[in-house]
């Protein structure tokens, strides 16, 4: 009991505090990687194994852009279209001839096309990791500490997106077309619908939020051509323990899982705080292999 | 090709059966790969001895892959507690034994086995090749982050234990026995993962490949033989990676990262899944072709770039892999 209650005493409330906020914040940028994970498996089965690598790319695009026009948010906005682009050639190239082939062939080509960008980025940009700066560089009081504005823009932004998303899903005109391709692939055709158009345009949104996030996530840390597998795998343990497929599950699941890991950062290296999430995957796996945060399957 | 002069001395009629033609053929490539170090440079030999190793990780994962379905991003664990396991028996006990290394090995790829097997097989498809991935990275975190045990990221030195049978003989290795010791374990290995795909045990694993929800409605515990299969993959994996430490001394993280395991499924998908023989094929193909570009473009030349291109161009064009056009023939 001793040791419980000095425990208890010797947490820094303080730090809890701020990395409670700074989970939020990774957990929505997570939360958009992932949503573009679930968009991609859940209409295509493709299992983009290539998502990091893209979000990695969307990062590097952003320090170019960055670099020669000075503006962060034009940095944004031609990093995500590029990647958009980007996506829809890959998609194009290499995902449509494996249509109606054995999904499996889906993630071995991802595998090779995250090879190649990883690669590629190690080879074009060098192994010395970028940064991007902080486009709003004011602080606010966080009851007696000082917090960057510019994190909460983005977790308002990464929402914002997410949120976009979806109204799109539901009321845009292509939203629909999704939708309708998910439910029944042949019917859709055969109501006119033309179905590689919609697995392209799926590819090339999927890839485009990776990206967005990518530029986002580059003020916080520090940007490399490796940054990819952590953050795909990542997203993989958010949509397994969120509930496949499920929206509002990952959403939830990205945030409960960077607040942990945020939380166990306290007290162990950042390396090693990666081991919570794991851990919360094994425990999901072990007792509700449905998932976390969706209700429990009849 | 070795049946073309023997059919000439034959009557027409008596055509060479099945088995004699694949023993005759098995004996052959044999022949080559023993008098191979003879022959080439010290350079292509240890070249060839580390293809046969690669070979033999690439086939191990072929039997989930290939004969079961499932496919593993995970083997660098296996292969890397092979390592280190290796690694721990050559440095704790003196004069370092090599049967013990090989045990110790083996353990820890077994270790290491059963807890991604117990989990992961709850999962099927993708879900399974991503928790795969992911418990080996756990792997790779403890062993790059425990430095007082594993050395960290500067990994583990030691010398090669020599070759030795108790009370009878030892001798150390040379590049020329050490390639025979190697191709006896991976020949060895490769006739005894034959027996097991063709025995009972593996029709059940190609049935499970097959049809999964029938192989259960017929009665077989699915999820046990999953499990089996993942951790006999995980032994041949792990005698991989002592052959690894064995060949080259020392016991790196890097090798335990995901790297490894994704080369493990190029090898594959390269040389043909579903053969055992084509893995091998494939990881030559593949380090051949890496000298080849690093040879012609220079070291600093990223070759993964072209690699990942003619990869993903094969499972468009030619998903069946180099050995494809033999699977029949070679599982008959």
């Amino acid at each position: 009991m001793e040791a419980v209650s000095q425990f208890i005493q010797n947490i820094p409330l303080d730090l809890l505090l701020i990395q409670t906020v700074n989970g939020i914040v990774t957990g929505m940028i997570l939360a958009l990687v992932a949503s573009g994970l679930t968009l991609i498996f859940g209409i295509m089965d493709v299992v983009n194994f290539a998502h990091g690598e893209l979000f990695m790319m969307g990062a590097y695009l952003g320090v170019l852009v960055m670099a020669t026009t000075g503006s962060f948010w034009l940095a944004l906005i031609i990093a995500t279209l590029m990647i958009a682009i980007l996506g829809a050639a890959l998609q194009i190239l290499t995902l449509r001839p494996l249509i109606g082939r054995d999904p499996l062939n889906t993630i071995l080509v991802t595998f090779g096309l995250s090879l190649i960008l990883q690669n590629f980025a190690l080879w074009e940009y060098g192994p010395v990791p970028r940064k991007l700066p902080e486009p709003i560089t004011a602080h606010f009081n966080l009851f007696y500490l000082q917090y960057p504005w510019y994190r909460i823009v983005i977790a308002a932004l990464s929402a914002a997106i997410i949120g976009g998303f979806w109204l799109y899903l539901k009321y845009g005109k292509f939203g629909i077309w999704i939708r309708a391709t998910t439910q029944d692939r042949v019917m859709a055709q055969a109501m006119g619908i033309p179905v590689p158009w919609v697995y392209t345009g799926v590819f090339a949104l999927g890839a485009a939020m990776a990206a967005a996030s990518g530029v986002l996530f580059g003020p916080l840390g520090s940007i490399n051509h490796t940054m990819g597998l952590d953050w795909v795998l990542k997203a993989f343990i958010v949509v397994v323990v969120g509930g496949m497929g499920n929206l509002g599950g990952s959403i939830a699941a990205a945030i409960f899982i960077s607040l942990l890991e945020a939380y166990a950062s306290i007290w162990v290296s950042p390396a090693q705080a990666v081991i919570v999430s794991f851990i919360v995957l094994i425990l999901t796996l072990l007792f509700r292999p449905t998932g976390l945060f969706v209700a429990t399957p009849k | 090709m070795t049946t073309a002069p023997l059919d000439k001395t034959m009557p027409p009629k008596a055509k060479l059966s099945h088995t004699t033609v694949y023993w005759i053929g098995f004996c052959v490539v044999m022949a080559v790969l023993i008098v191979a170090p003879l022959v080439l440079p010290v350079f292509w030999a240890k070249f060839l001895t580390e293809i046969l190793i690669w070979g033999l990780l690439a086939m191990s994962s072929d039997l989930l892959i290939g004969y079961t379905g499932m496919i593993s991003f995970g083997h660098s664990a296996f292969f890397g507690l092979g390592m280190y396991g290796a690694a721990g028996a050559l440095l704790h006990t003196s004069p370092p034994n090599l049967w013990l290394a090989i045990v110790y090995g083996l353990a820890g790829a077994a270790g290491a086995a059963l807890f991604v097997a117990y989990f992961s097989t709850r999962l099927r498809d993708i879900y399974f090749a991503i928790t795969t991935l992911i418990f080996s990275q756990i792997f790779y975190v403890i062993i790059f982050t425990w430095t007082a045990v594993t050395g960290g990221e500067n990994g583990l030195i030691f010398t090669r234990p020599h070759f030795s049978i108790p009370f009878l003989y030892d001798v150390r290795f040379t590049t020329t026995t050490m390639h025979w010791f190697v191709l006896a374990l991976v020949a060895g290995s490769y006739l005894l993962l034959r027996r097991i795909t063709r025995s009972p045990f593996g029709m059940v694993l190609q049935s499970i490949r097959e049809n999964e929800a029938r192989t259960r409605a017929i009665g077989y515990p699915v999820q046990r033989y999953k499990i089996v299969s993942v951790m006999l993959s995980g032994l041949f994996a792990g005698l991989a990676g002592v052959l690894y430490a064995v060949q080259n001394e020392f016991a790196a993280p890097d090798f335990v990262f995901f790297v490894t395991s994704g080369d493990t499924v190029i090898f594959n998908v390269m040389g043909g899944i579903g053969t055992l023989v084509g893995p091998i094929v494939g990881a030559g193909f593949f380090q051949l072709l890496r000298e080849l570009l690093s040879r012609v473009f220079g070291d600093q030349f990223p070759y993964l770039i072209p690699l990942g291109v003619v990869f993903i161009v094969m499972i468009i064009f030619l998903p069946q892999g180099l050995l494809g056009f033999a699977r029949r023939w070679l599982n008959r």
